[in-house]
């Protein structure tokens, strides 16, 4: 009997994420790919790659069931089913980390916390995807003026010995904030801390809007970012506990986990 | 004072003499002293023959040779009543702000609401996307009005609002459908903020944005209303404003 395999595909705004499980529900191939226009070429890229990694599996096609989630997922290809990405996101975290209770899922162009119920399933969540402050489209923004790639911004704040505060709440104002703070010789690592504080107090306040509970996360691609893991934590006077499996990819792993369902 | 342009009136007991508007350089200090030389070179007049300067706006504090100072709110409104008695409601779409304000029939300030926070419904968020599709600033107001079909553009962060007008660019929409799109964003934010206070006839728009015709057009459409033009540069009222809280504080001081 032929091996059968379970796929979930997370096309969030940045980036496709694609995570294939087996039978047992261990996660045999993941992949992360930059977002084309068309959320169904991403997810089409997303699938292809994840698939390449997979000896007995030739095309995504051939997947026995697939969840589409994120915010593309009505267009992910050969989709047997989507869920809302709050779900998998949930759903993603409680698989690999079933004690934690609290997630801020930090993405391209949106912000959200979800609490859980003890099942993996949602109890509550509050999003902002209003606003472009405190999103990865942020965070891209932020590197740029400091002429870095992201992940060099994100540990700028490490070295930090003082917080500069950035008090602007909107991207764009934010943006000339930095740049005359920077222009009058404030050291970067300290200016950078002031912005990950900044993302860090609108965190909290989303999370208070759902009830904070122990333990928290941090899902999403800003979830890598080590300075903001640093000021969430300070702010929020709570540890930020880390996950077995890349923060990024959680998504399409809780959509994988309801595709097993169907087994 | 503002946050892109500096601007500077001068006038006398009869009136005006001349005004001027630069873009800002690179200090407070800097900027004031520019504008208003060149302001009372028109006027043929040299910085010694000033009796008073009252600075406003962001960088009034900054200002070395004001003796005063007023919040932009009062000099917008007294200098949109100045300019013109009927008013008695002043929509300031400034570079990076945006500011309703009730007039008395005397120009005081009666009650006014802002958005300083978040940069959509303000000058910047227009100079963002006009870039954005490569259209000049100054001829995004003209292209705007061409086009009787703005697109909808959903978002209310100017950040997304520029996805979401790249994603018409590769769509091939027409271009003076975007830019009225564009115009028609703006004003969608300006018209939100006017509704949260009782607004009273007449209204007249100030502030560099007022010189956009696509925005005016949309703005008086979502506002369901029309605006009182005034018969002074709308942009320059805040001076004005400015201008007449000096000359009042010289007849206060003259009467003691």
């Amino acid at each position: 009997m032929t091996k059968k395999y379970f796929g979930g595909c997370d096309v969030g705004s940045t980036t496709g994420k694609a995570v294939i499980l087996n039978e047992s529900g261990n996660i045999i191939a993941s992949t992360i790919v930059p977002s084309e226009i068309d959320p169904e070429e991403t997810s089409v890229k997303a699938l292809e790659a994840a698939c390449a990694k997979v000896g007995d599996l030739a095309s995504y096609k051939d997947i026995a069931y697939l969840v589409g989630t994120g915010y593309g997922r009505n267009e992910v290809a050969f989709a047997n089913e989507n869920i809302s990405e709050i779900s998998c996101h949930a759903m993603g975290t409680f698989s690999c980390a079933p004690a934690v209770k609290t997630i801020v899922d930090i993405g391209g162009q949106d912000v959200k916390t979800i609490s859980l119920n003890g099942d993996g399933s949602v109890l509550e969540f509050a999003m902002n995807d209003k606003c472009a402050a405190g999103t990865g489209r942020f965070f891209e923004a932020m590197s740029r003026i400091f002429r870095m790639d992201l992940d060099e911004f994100s540990s700028l704040s490490l070295k930090a010995n003082k917080i500069i505060p950035v008090t602007a709440q909107c991207s764009v104002f934010a943006e000339s904030e930095v740049i005359s703070l920077l222009a009058r010789r404030n050291p970067p690592e300290e200016v950078a801390a002031g912005i990950q504080t900044a993302v860090s107090k609108r965190c909290f306040t989303l999370l208070k809007r759902i009830g904070m509970q122990p333990l928290v996360t941090v899902t999403g691609g800003c979830a890598k970012s080590k300075g903001l893991i640093k000021a969430l934590t300070k702010t929020i006077g709570m540890e930020v506990t880390p996950l077995p499996v890349d923060p990024q990819i959680i998504g399409a792993l809780g959509a994988a986990v309801f595709a097993r369902r169907h087994q | 004072m503002g946050s892109l342009t500096a601007k500077a009136y001068v006038m006398n007991e009869k009136g005006v003499l001349a005004g001027e508007i630069i873009r800002v350089r690179s200090t407070n200090i800097d900027s004031a002293t520019n504008v208003m030389e060149k302001a009372l070179a028109r006027a043929k007049l040299r910085f010694s023959d000033l009796d008073a300067c009252c600075s406003t706006g962001y960088g009034r504090y900054e200002i070395p040779f004001a003796r005063m100072n007023m919040s932009e709110i009062s000099c917008h409104g007294l200098g949109a009543f100045m300019a013109d008695k009927s008013i008695r409601t002043v929509i300031d779409i400034g570079g990076q702000d945006c500011k309703v304000i009730l007039i008395d029939g005397a120009g005081n300030v009666r009650d006014f609401i802002m958005n300083d926070k978040c940069a959509a419904g303000t000058g910047r968020s227009l100079e963002i996307l006009a870039r954005t599709i490569g259209v000049d600033l100054k001829k995004l107001g003209d292209l705007a009005v061409k086009s009787g079909k703005p697109i909808n553009i959903t978002n209310k962060c100017s950040i997304f609002m520029e996805l979401e007008v790249l994603n018409h660019l590769y769509d091939r929409k027409r271009l003076k459908h975007i830019a009225c799109g564009i115009a028609d964003a703006v004003a969608k934010r300006v018209a939100a903020l006017a509704k949260a206070i009782d607004i009273e006839n007449n209204v007249c728009i100030t502030g560099g944005v007022s010189k956009n015709p696509g925005v005016m057009r949309q703005l008086a459409y979502h506002m369901n209303t029309s605006f009182t033009l005034l018969p002074v540069d709308p942009q320059i009222i805040g001076a004005l404003g400015a201008a007449c809280y000096a000359m009042q504080a010289l007849r206060v001081e003259a009467k003691t």
